[in-house]
């Protein structure tokens, strides 16, 4: 029964996955190639990568919205293998590199079987043990790795050099260097990179649905092709880029086949081997389990993904890749999101990503070759800089100075020696301040090995109590974490510290998720306790004291314009007008607009004393990492003093993305037809909705099309755009909603 | 019907002494017990004075008190002592962390606890002021002597005039069979879980339906289900609770392994979470 049901709603759903399978294909195409190039490696290595990873993931992983494929944080650590191997080759060139490349095809298969062990052994949490500051600093020094070494070819300006460190400081050459060219095919060149940079940069700003239905990465691969089709076709002249910044090799689909790498085990008795083994596990397993933990918050079903079993479909797809002349396969937050954006419910459009990139390749091979290398790079730049971006610093600081030591720790020693060198510096950092803070070594030896966590279910409450004794950091984390997945996020939890000395970051970040999931499944985990240690410290920057609970910030007092007007309309209407950000915005989660949204704080509101009924600006993202768009809305929120059902309705064309709906279905209304016809009408019980619009509320809706109506069943949501609303229009949502309220 | 018939307890000349023979005396007039003070050293007569003034403090109890005096290895002269009074409990002063608020058992009492062949209590902080005792907590583990110490702590609850006992079974984690790796298999980890306490409360209120129910008329009585390491859980719990007396049962001889590894009770005499009772 309920495995009929399962079939039939997977075969529903399929549409949907297919669409956003192919709309992720789009941006896997460019970046698989990019970053098989920026890793050394011949460009269809990365497609490989994610054919192989796309397949094998979505028939044997454990996650849901997922997309797996070739990963940034690799592309140091491969190219630095594969230019050492080549080194050693003796031989010279493309050869040399090729010889390289086959022997990291061996550490892959490798990493892939090491991954297949940890997660049969239940150990894939590995990153469970790393402190968040030093992984934070690792990314960040992964971003400078990358950034560092293809700003370069962005540039037009190849070079070679030994360490990441002096690629990063002869940027400023680079640019200098660029205004100096007196080969004008490498003047194209770099204009095609910064053109490029400049569609990446400026791609999220702009909210045009056109514009939008192609991704970024897409369109810097349709107007290069474009350019190369213009000057052959148009002005009948040789394409003006330098044939060196060209990308070059991309066979065809039965040369791929025939020419499948046969991977290199030579090395496989040696230290340095195994160290890169190590390392792309390592990096492997934490970009997985960071980005499977990530899409599980964007995942508008709100499911728990199965870790380890991704991670062992994920080993075992690292091996088939690396016979089969692939790199590691990884899962990736960028197109994940992209993915969950454009509608995908299951693990079928990671499949369909593979596929579609399967389809490009037999079909287009030969029009890949007309893509400049430098607009590829700069796909990787504009990556690099969203990894490595100050702002993660400044954050980290922000959490506490010793975090921002443990953050610069792990990111220089990443840069200057190594990978694993970084992530082992970050940890004994780390541990050093624990003990300087503690002044002591005592109470993490004696207390390491007990048993810390208590938890059991209240028989009086049914509420779950969680009991942390001693102490509580990156080194017992685990304990904890086993206790609280146990507890269904529809429950009540309570964690309490109280009996503990001394609580982390990585605790507290990872409890901050933790409150987060049980929000949005309709539970609740409070924590209590710490104020004892808050009080108890005498540490300035005591970690006990770090609840990473967003500051509420006060302005600086000065108000803009537009906050002066908001302020008199406030006056005007006897409403209370706060500028400050607020935090407490679960009240609009379950809106279905917000779905697959995350809120970050809402300001400027003004309200009625004493009902609920209140205008706001919002500041929301959708996506994650490089297709992470942050957005600022005006909206305004009112309680029903009666029940209605659940719906979203909005005219035709309001809004720029309403692909997001993708999950819910456009009801029809019979009686209606005119209205039926202009508007969308979303909601899942399509009877009550039927019921509800009424000729009158049809007209007046027709009248007064701008605006977007959500009800969430107790209260309505209003806007009128995916931006920040006038001072006019801010009146007419509120004489629009009095109307409205009415009618309803 | 009482099972304390005779107190033992060992007495040293430090500042703790008069709040320890006060507690001891304390406890042999509720409990209607014979109570025996065993110095271990020489005799002199300041000591034997100032025992004496202590036992004048409770006029209508000293006459159950009887002092001894031998010299010796203190393990060896309290084990063996116990041994010739038939001792019924022993009790022992536990010592607290410096700067913390831990209470551990000391080298030499850890050794008398772990040979004395009776029951013991172990007191954190013994005071000179009567501190009720309100909240105890028992174990409820599945093992033959949980009934006899159920029975005991409901009958020492009465005699201190306790009013709740919270019977606490810990389950080892290791009977949740079902690894919680998503939804699905949280859902069947739930129910599996829901199901074992289920048992484990049926089998402790058959427990209780055999205690008299004289003892029970004044005491609320609680069932607590709870998933951890056996010996540790449950100290965490009194101590989160803020019980009063945590009464254990007494654990099997040890073997070579449970020297290499921690056993259940070792969790709690290196860190005691509130008075402790042992039952033999």
């Amino acid at each position: 029964m309920t495995n009929s049901r399962n079939i039939k709603s997977f075969f529903t759903a399929l549409p949907k996955n297919i669409f956003s399978g192919f709309v992720v294909s789009l941006i896997a195409l460019p970046l698989g190639i990019g970053l098989a190039l920026a890793s050394e490696v011949p460009p269809i290595a990365g497609i490989i990568t994610a054919v192989i990873g796309g397949i094998l993931v979505a028939i044997l992983g454990g996650s849901n919205v997922t997309i797996t494929g070739p990963g940034n944080g690799l592309v140091g650590v491969v190219a630095g293998a594969v230019l050492l191997y080549a080194d050693q080759s003796g031989l010279t060139g493309s050869e040399a590199l090729y010889q390289g490349y086959l022997i990291v095809l061996a550490a892959v298969i490798c990493s892939g079987l090491l991954m297949l062990v940890l997660g049969f052994l239940r150990l894939g949490k590995l990153s469970n043990y790393f402190p968040s500051s030093a992984i934070q600093g690792m990314l960040a020094a992964i971003g400078l790795i990358i950034l560092g070494k293809q700003f370069h070819i962005m540039m037009g300006n190849r070079i070679s050099r030994n360490g990441s460190l002096e690629y990063l400081t002869e940027i400023p050459l680079t640019i200098i260097k660029s205004f100096s060219y007196s080969d004008t095919s490498l003047t194209f060149a770099m204009f095609s990179g910064i053109i490029s940079l400049v569609i990446m940069v400026f791609y999220a700003k702009i909210r045009n649905k056109y514009l939008q239905l192609i991704p970024a990465p897409m369109w810097i691969v349709l107007l290069a092709i474009g350019f190369s089709y213009y000057y052959e076709l148009v002005l009948q002249l040789p394409n003006p880029i330098h044939p060196d910044y060209m990308i070059s090799g991309i066979p065809e689909a039965h040369e791929i086949i025939a020419n499948i790498p046969t991977p290199n085990f030579k090395e496989v008795g040696t230290i340095g081997f195994w160290a890169v083994v190590l390392s792309l596990t390592l990096i492997a397993s934490i970009e997985s389990l960071l980005s499977i933990k990530a899409v599980d918050k964007l995942d508008p079903e709100k499911r728990r993904s199965n870790v380890n079993r991704d991670i062992k479909a994920i080993g075992f797809a690292n091996i088939i890749a690396g016979f089969l002349g692939g790199l590691n396969v990884v899962t990736v937050i960028a197109r994940s999101s992209v993915n969950v954006n454009n509608g995908a419910s299951n693990r079928s459009s990671n499949f369909f990503h593979a596929s579609f990139l399967v389809i490009f390749i037999v079909l287009f091979s030969a029009e890949l070759t007309r893509i400049p290398l430098p607009a590829l790079m700069a796909i990787l730049v504009f990556t690099g800089w969203k990894l490595a971006h100050p702002s993660k610093l400044t954050d980290t600081f922000k959490i506490g100075k010793e975090q921002g030591f443990i953050f610069l720790t792990t990111l220089i020693v990443t840069i200057s020696v190594g990978l694993i060198e970084g992530i082992v510096a970050g940890i004994i950092a780390t541990g050093l301040i624990h003990l300087i803070i503690n002044k002591s070594v005592m109470p993490f030896v004696r207390n390491i090995l007990k048993p810390n966590v208590l938890m059991f279910k209240e028989s009086d409450t049914n509420n779950y109590y969680v009991s942390v004794k001693n102490f509580c950091t990156f080194l017992n984390y685990t304990k904890l974490k086993r206790k609280l997945d146990t507890i269904p996020e529809t429950e009540e939890a309570i964690i309490d510290f109280s009996l503990c000395d001394f609580v982390d970051h990585t605790v507290m970040e990872n409890i901050a998720d933790y409150k987060e999931t049980f929000r949005k499944k309709g539970g609740n985990l409070e924590i209590i306790g710490l104020d004892l240690l808050d009080a108890g410290s005498r540490h300035p920057f005591g970690l006990r004291k770090l609840l990473p609970v967003k500051k509420v910030l006060e302005s600086t007092g000065v108000l803009t314009n537009r906050q002066e007007l908001i302020k008199n309309i406030a006056k005007e209407l006897d409403y209370s007008y706060t500028v400050r950000k607020k935090i407490e915005t679960e009240y609009l989660e379950n809106f279905i607009y917000f779905k697959t949204k995350t809120i970050n704080h809402t300001y400027n509101e003004i309200g009625k004393k004493d009902t609920v009924f209140k205008v706001f600006d919002v500041e929301f993202y959708e996506g994650e990492f490089i297709a992470k768009e942050v957005v600022r809305a005006t909206m305004l929120y009112t309680e029903l003093d009666h029940v209605l059902p659940m719906f979203s309705i909005h005219r035709e064309g309001l809004l720029e993305l309403m692909y997001h709906y993708a999950g819910f279905k456009d009801i029809k209304i019979e009686k209606e037809p005119v209205f039926s016809k202009k508007f969308y009408i979303k909601g899942e019980n399509d009877f009550a909705i039927q019921q509800l619009i009424t000729p009158e509320l049809a007209q007046f809706l027709l009248n007064n099309p701008t605006f977007h109506i959500e009800s969430n069943g107790k209260a309505l949501l209003i806007f009128t755009k995916e931006r920040l609303a006038g001072v006019n229009e801010i009146k007419k949502m509120k004489i629009f909603t009095n109307e409205l309220k009415k009618i309803l | 019907m009482t099972h304390f018939g005779t107190i033992l307890t060992g007495i040293a000349f430090s500042p703790n002494l008069k709040a320890n023979v006060f507690e001891t005396l304390r406890l042999g007039s509720f409990l209607n017990a014979k109570v025996i003070l065993v110095h271990v050293g020489d005799k002199n007569d300041k000591k034997e004075q100032q025992i004496s003034e202590y036992c004048n403090a409770f006029p209508e109890f000293k006459d159950q008190v009887s002092v001894i005096w031998k010299s010796g290895d203190p393990v060896k002269v309290i084990t063996s002592a116990c041994k010739e009074q038939q001792a019924d409990l022993l009790i022992l002063g536990a010592a607290k962390k410096e700067k913390t608020s831990k209470y551990y058992l000391g080298a030499v009492a850890k050794k008398i606890a772990k040979k004395a062949p009776c029951s013991l209590l172990l007191l954190i902080k013994p005071s000179i002021e009567r501190i009720p005792c309100r909240h105890v907590v028992v174990n409820g583990l599945e093992h033959p002597k949980t009934n006899h110490t159920i029975q005991a702590s409901f009958e020492f609850a009465n005699a201190l005039g306790s009013n709740k006992i919270t019977i606490v079974e810990e389950i080892s984690q290791s009977e949740v069979t079902i690894k919680v790796d998503d939804d699905k298999s949280l859902e069947k980890s739930t129910l599996l879980q829901k199901q074992i306490l289920e048992r484990e409360t049926s089998r402790v209120s058959t427990i209780l339906n055999e205690v008299d129910s004289s003892l029970k008329k004044d005491i609320t009585i609680k069932s607590q289900g709870i998933f951890g390491t056996r010996g540790y859980s449950i100290g965490h719990y009194a101590k989160i609770k803020r019980a009063d007396l945590l009464v254990m049962n007494k654990p099997e001889k040890s073997t070579f392994w449970d020297k290499i590894f921690p056993q259940d009770i070792d969790y709690i005499l290196s860190e005691l979470p509130t008075d402790v009772l042992i039952i033999h």
